[in-house]
């Protein structure tokens, strides 16, 4: 490594893809459980910027609305000084707990509801956490609407907010029902011969999509049209409807492209009743606009956890007792988690196993969904400790994750429906070159660079949900597939293509596919990674239906122009509902009705999981203590694929998410105010292209007859989960140091 | 963002006449030149200057060498200058500093002039709410005691830490360069990089020597034929698009393994442009080795003081300033260095 600024900053990413995409497609052929890389379907709407995102609907004569955040962690408002930003040209509203707008609240998503929080925004003058809407400025324009709000201020009696673990005044709720045990931990740690005993840290993250949060509300009559950047397009319709006290058919949710998701976009966000009441009172269309700052405390986030491990095994390394006991920070008023646990305590066998859950109520806004919710961080904590274990044994950390592989949930009892770990492990590691590895700290190091090698194991459950889809075929071989799903950008609408055209044998380019709209039938919320699974499952239905109606085979070169003369008809139309094994009958029916029932992961009678293995490699400079990550493999297996290239890049963004999970994202609190301090992109890092040289996703072929009938499962969230462990693992192999926070910086190395 | 008058003189003297100082700091009209600073923060409605005085029609461009004098405009850009064979070739600490600094589209629009002058990135400066000697004079500073991770360790005072961010002043520094000036009144005058900025004392609101009315019209200085022999070393949380953890800018004038001169500037730790001079000092005379890297870099951080969660900048500091000299003994300047090293 001569000249490391080479290999680091100029690594052509280009090559890297065409190599990629090469190798993919060899293996795409030798696996019947494949599909074609098929580009995107929607690419060329997208660069060349005809794809419409939200905030892109023109809609007449709009208003501009900002924003008001609150500036302080914690009290009430005792006066409000508006009368500069009265005066400001153009205002024609300012809205406040003092002039409150006719909408009401929707109960918490958490709680069985749609709402991003359980409280209405500025129904009361009291301040719940640092950043929350307590005002709305409407005006003719958006900078009179910016220039008013900076204009507005705000008398507050304060005190001091407990924001962080730890501070005094945060309230502990222990949940003892989230309890998970088997055997008796206690007595089967006590008695292992080596054992382990760490402590955790995640940190709280952003969101951070690309596309800002937005909202334009525009009602002619009573009927109003809602273009915001959603994940569940149906949820939003049902919630706001609830919030606005209207009827929910007279609301259409419209997003046919989301920019980013992450689950930041999956439950209703408070401002947008906001804005559709001020526009039912002003009487004209208004248009809000969230800056990047403002998105930092308005919308949800990903939590911080501590996170404690106990696990013990024997000589020969098998697992005795494992326990994994976890704290998540939440707000004040509503107790959201993500229990990871659940997940953790099914990777390896192990004789004894409990699990502890309890969240941390603090003054800050209400936490979220973030890929891989649960997963993300707690994999941090499980795959650290397996590697601190495997460092007691002595043993390969490959190895002993391969010997504590089962077939069978250790929970449970019930099988998966299936699990190709080992099989992730063997081709992450022959692709990566694992059989180089020395365990020895150090032992890789070359000239001033720290060289270390880490593993871990990735997983999430493979979940579904009811869906119902809409499938047109016309005498032409056209055909149209209408579902209230989304694409944030995964590639939804090029797989549900490629399903529609296969089920019913036609070309890719004679499906055109509807997403996005609550009018469409309502489909799948954006999360959980269950779009691809149980859209395709319907899809199934509603083209077995059809291909039944006009009498054709499915595989085999039909004329349709006969068929369709048969059928006597020019077109033909099919509505399907599919529900998932596991779910109630009348499941469909309660998706209308915005009620989400997503059955997977660990069932009664199987538990299903999709599994992965990633390599990582980091580099840290002897004198600059900078941690880079110049290689990362992972390996993955996740059922029947539909698309090797979108799914690929599916695997990757996880990837990429996951080195900055692991050495950059953290929203820095001030423990005094709750403010985030790096409440823009230039602080809040996340990795750039430099810093990710050279990455591959390996699609593990595997077959999962058992999951559902597509055979799908999930690949959104996946590839995030497992990274930062396998980064950290690698930087003790490095250093010697156990590092058990993250974001690990070099802050953490200075004094190697 | 408040309403503002803009304006955009075409001559110097026009520009200063037009630009509305207020006789207090931040105050005042305020020149605009790539913007990447100065919009940022009036978006942020940290500066409210009642006008813009935009720059872009003043001839200030050019990278010319005569008698051995490197002249350079104010309203080069970054990108600009980073390729510029002067820059590339004769003294790769200016280019390094300058690729390493932003993102290419910043470097397209920033300017020298702009780049020079860029405001603290400290976070209670910018959120225009929390007490701040520098934003709000004789309010406080958040910082102590707050998220003061990427704040300052050396050149700080009990009212300001805040950091100077930039990374092009830390190299420019290292060639005892003037800066070249224009005001209304008193017309063109020269003052040494050195003295531009000022420590945050008790006054943190002033931040340089600058006039309101004061505009920089370039830069001069003479590059030694051993300023090829220089490098900038910066560490930073993430491989490109990032300020500055610790930086040092290095150039070594040396006879074999022995040290003639050295000159040593450090950036993302003091909240000034800083110049080691002491460190400079000690390597006279010395061998290369990496302890005399690591003595070297202890002497630059003596008088250091950290802070709640930047105390690391200390020991990292001392292994940068190692680093630099390290890489910069090590350079190979028999031929030149010519193209540019990739992309940041
Ligand atoms: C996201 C981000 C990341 C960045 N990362 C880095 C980094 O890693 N390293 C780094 O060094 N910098 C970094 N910068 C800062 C950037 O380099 C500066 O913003 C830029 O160089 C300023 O130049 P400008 O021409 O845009 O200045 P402007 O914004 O136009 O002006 C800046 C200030 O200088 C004044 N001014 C401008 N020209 C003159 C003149 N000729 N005479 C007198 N006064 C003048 C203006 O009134 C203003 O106060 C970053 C900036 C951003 C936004
Ligand atoms: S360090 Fe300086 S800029 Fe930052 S808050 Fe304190 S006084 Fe303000």
């Amino acid at each position: 490594m001569a000249d490391d600024r080479m290999t680091f900053e100029a690594t052509p990413t280009m090559d890297i893809e065409t190599q990629d995409k090469v190798e993919s497609a060899e293996r795409a052929a030798e696996n019947g459980n494949v599909g074609a890389a098929l580009s995107r379907v929607d690419g060329p709407l997208k660069v060349t910027g005809q794809a419409r995102y939200a905030a892109d609907f023109a809609v007449p004569n709009p208003l501009y609305a900002h924003l008001v955040i609150s500036t302080v962690g914690k009290g009430r408002i005792t006066a409000i000084k508006d009368e500069a930003a009265r005066k400001v040209k153009g205002v024609r509203a300012i809205y406040s707990h003092a002039n409150k707008l006719d909408s009401g609240s929707a109960k918490f998503f958490a709680a069985g509801g749609q709402a991003q929080q359980s409280w209405e925004p500025f129904a009361e003058p009291d301040v719940r956490f640092y950043g929350e809407t307590v005002g709305l400025v409407v005006a003719e324009t958006i900078l009179a609407a910016r220039e008013a709000a900076a204009a507005l201020s705000f008398d507050y009696e304060t005190s001091d907010p407990a924001a962080v673990f730890g501070a005094d005044g945060v309230e502990r709720q222990d949940m003892p029902d989230k309890t998970i045990t088997k055997g008796d931990f206690t007595s089967a740690f006590e008695a292992a011969p080596v054992k382990i005993a760490s402590d955790y840290e995640t940190a709280p993250n952003v969101h951070n999509a690309m596309e800002l949060f937005a909202t334009t509300a525009h009602w002619v009559g009573d009927k109003l049209t809602v273009y915001v950047p959603s994940q569940w397009v149906k949820g939003f319709q049902i919630g706001l409807a609830e919030e606005l006290g209207i009827d929910e058919a007279n609301i259409e949710i419209v997003c046919p492209f989301v920019g980013g998701g992450f689950g930041g976009k999956g439950s209703l966000f408070t401002w947008v009743s906001l804005i559709a009441a001020a526009s039912r009172e002003l009487g004209r269309p208004v248009k809000l606009y969230v800056t990047r700052e403002q998105g930092f405390t308005t919308a949800s986030f990903r939590a911080e956890t501590r996170q404690r491990v106990r696990l013990g095994a024997g000589e020969d390394g098998r697992f005795q007792a494992l326990e994994h006991a976890g704290e998540e920070l939440t707000s004040r008023a509503d107790n959201y988690f993500v229990n990871g646990q659940e997940a953790t305590v099914r990777m390896y066998q192990a004789d004894a196993i409990r699990t502890e859950l309890a969240t941390i109520h603090a003054d800050r806004q209400t936490p979220g969904f973030m890929r891989a919710p649960a997963e993300t961080p707690y994999f941090f904590g499980l795959e650290s400790a397996v590697d601190e274990i495997a460092r007691e044994l002595s043993m390969d950390p490959v190895e002993l994750r391969i010997k504590n592989d089962t077939m069978v949930d250790p929970v449970d009892g019930v099988p998966y429906t299936s699990r190709s770990l080992k099989e992730c492990f063997r081709q992450g590691g022959e692709a990566f070159g694992w059989s180089n590895y020395t365990p020895e700290i150090g032992s890789m190091n070359e000239d001033e660079w720290l060289i270390g090698w880490g593993v871990a194991t990735s997983t999430y459950p493979t979940q579904m949900s009811p869906c119902t889809v809409r499938i047109h075929l016309d005498v032409t071989g056209e055909a149209r597939l209408q579902v209230a799903s989304h694409d944030l950008g995964t590639g939804a609408y090029t797989v549900l293509t490629q399903a529609v055209a296969e089920e019913l044998g036609i070309e890719p380019s004679q499906v055109r596919v509807e997403l996005g709209d609550s009018r469409l039938p309502p489909g799948t919320i954006a999360g959980g990674s269950i779009t691809t699974a149980s859209n395709v499952s319907a899809i199934m239905i509603a083209c077995e239906r059809i291909r039944n109606r006009l009498g054709i085979e499915k595989g085999s070169d039909t004329d349709l122009a006969a068929a369709f003369d048969r059928f006597g008809q020019a077109g033909i139309e099919e509505y399907a509902e599919w529900t998932p094994p596991g779910a109630k009958k009348d499941a469909p029916k309660t998706l209308y009705n915005g009620k989400v029932k997503i059955v997977g992961g660990p069932e009664e009678d199987y538990t299903a999981f999709a599994f992965g293995a990633i390599f990582s490699e980091v580099r840290i400079n002897k004198y600059t203590r900078e941690i880079r990550v110049p290689r990362m493999t992972g390996a993955f297996a996740a059922g029947r694929i539909m698309n090797a290239k979108t799914a690929k890049s599916q695997y990757l963004g996880g990837m990429v998410w996951g080195i900055g999970h692991a050495l950059h994202e953290v929203a820095e609190v001030d423990p005094r105010t709750g403010a985030y301090m790096n409440d823009n992109i230039s602080e809040y890092l996340v990795p750039v292209n430099a810093d990710v040289p050279n990455m591959d996703a390996i699609i593990v072929p595997e077959v999962d007859d058992k999951v559902n009938p597509a055979g799908v499962k999930g690949i959104g969230e996946i590839g995030i989960v497992g990274v930062a462990a396998s980064i950290a693992n690698a930087v003790h192999h490095a250093t010697g140091k156990r590092l058990r926070r993250i974001p690990i910086r070099l802050d953490d190395l200075v004094d190697v | 963002m408040k309403p503002f008058r803009y304006q955009a003189p075409s001559s110097v003297d026009a520009a200063v006449e037009a630009v509305e100082p207020m006789g207090v700091p931040g105050q005042g009209g305020a020149f605009l030149a790539g913007g990447t600073t100065l919009i940022d923060l009036m978006k942020l409605s940290v500066a409210t200057p009642p006008s813009v005085t935009d720059i872009k029609n003043l001839s200030l461009d050019g990278i010319e060498e005569a008698d051995g004098e490197v002249r350079v405009g104010a309203r080069v850009t970054m990108a600009e200058a980073a390729s510029h064979p002067i820059f590339l070739d004769r003294a790769p600490v200016l280019s390094d500093a300058l690729w390493k600094a932003a993102s290419p589209q910043l470097r397209n629009v920033a300017t020298l002039g702009g780049n020079i002058l860029q405001r603290t990135r400290c976070p209670y400066f910018r959120d225009n709410v929390s007490p701040c000697n520098k934003r709000d004079p004789g309010s406080g500073c958040a910082a102590i005691g707050g998220i003061n991770r990427l704040l300052a360790v050396l050149g700080t005072s009990e009212s300001c830490i805040a950091t100077y961010a930039g990374d092009f002043a830390n190299a420019l520094i290292l060639f005892d360069t003037t800066v070249e000036t224009h005001r209304a009144a008193e017309g063109p005058r020269q003052i040494e990089l050195e003295d531009l900025h000022v420590l945050p004392e008790d006054h943190p609101e002033r931040e340089t020597v600058l006039a309101d009315d004061e505009l920089i019209t370039g830069y001069r200085f003479r590059l030694p034929d051993w300023a090829r022999r220089s490098v900038y070393v910066k560490a930073r949380d993430r491989e490109s698009y990032a300020f500055a953890l610790a930086s040092a800018a290095v150039a070594l004038d040396l006879d074999g393994e022995t040290i003639r001169e050295a000159r040593i500037g450090l950036g993302g730790v003091a909240t000034v442009p800083w110049r080691a001079r002491e460190a400079e000092d000690f390597l006279k005379g010395k061998t290369v080795s990496e302890e005399t890297g690591l003595q070297a870099g202890r002497i630059a951080f003596e008088s250091a003081q950290g802070y709640e969660h930047n105390a690391f900048k200390i020991p990292l500091g001392r292994q940068v300033v190692a680093k630099a000299i390290f890489d910069a003994a090590r350079k190979d300047v028999s031929g030149s260095a010519g193209q540019s090293e990739g992309a940041n």
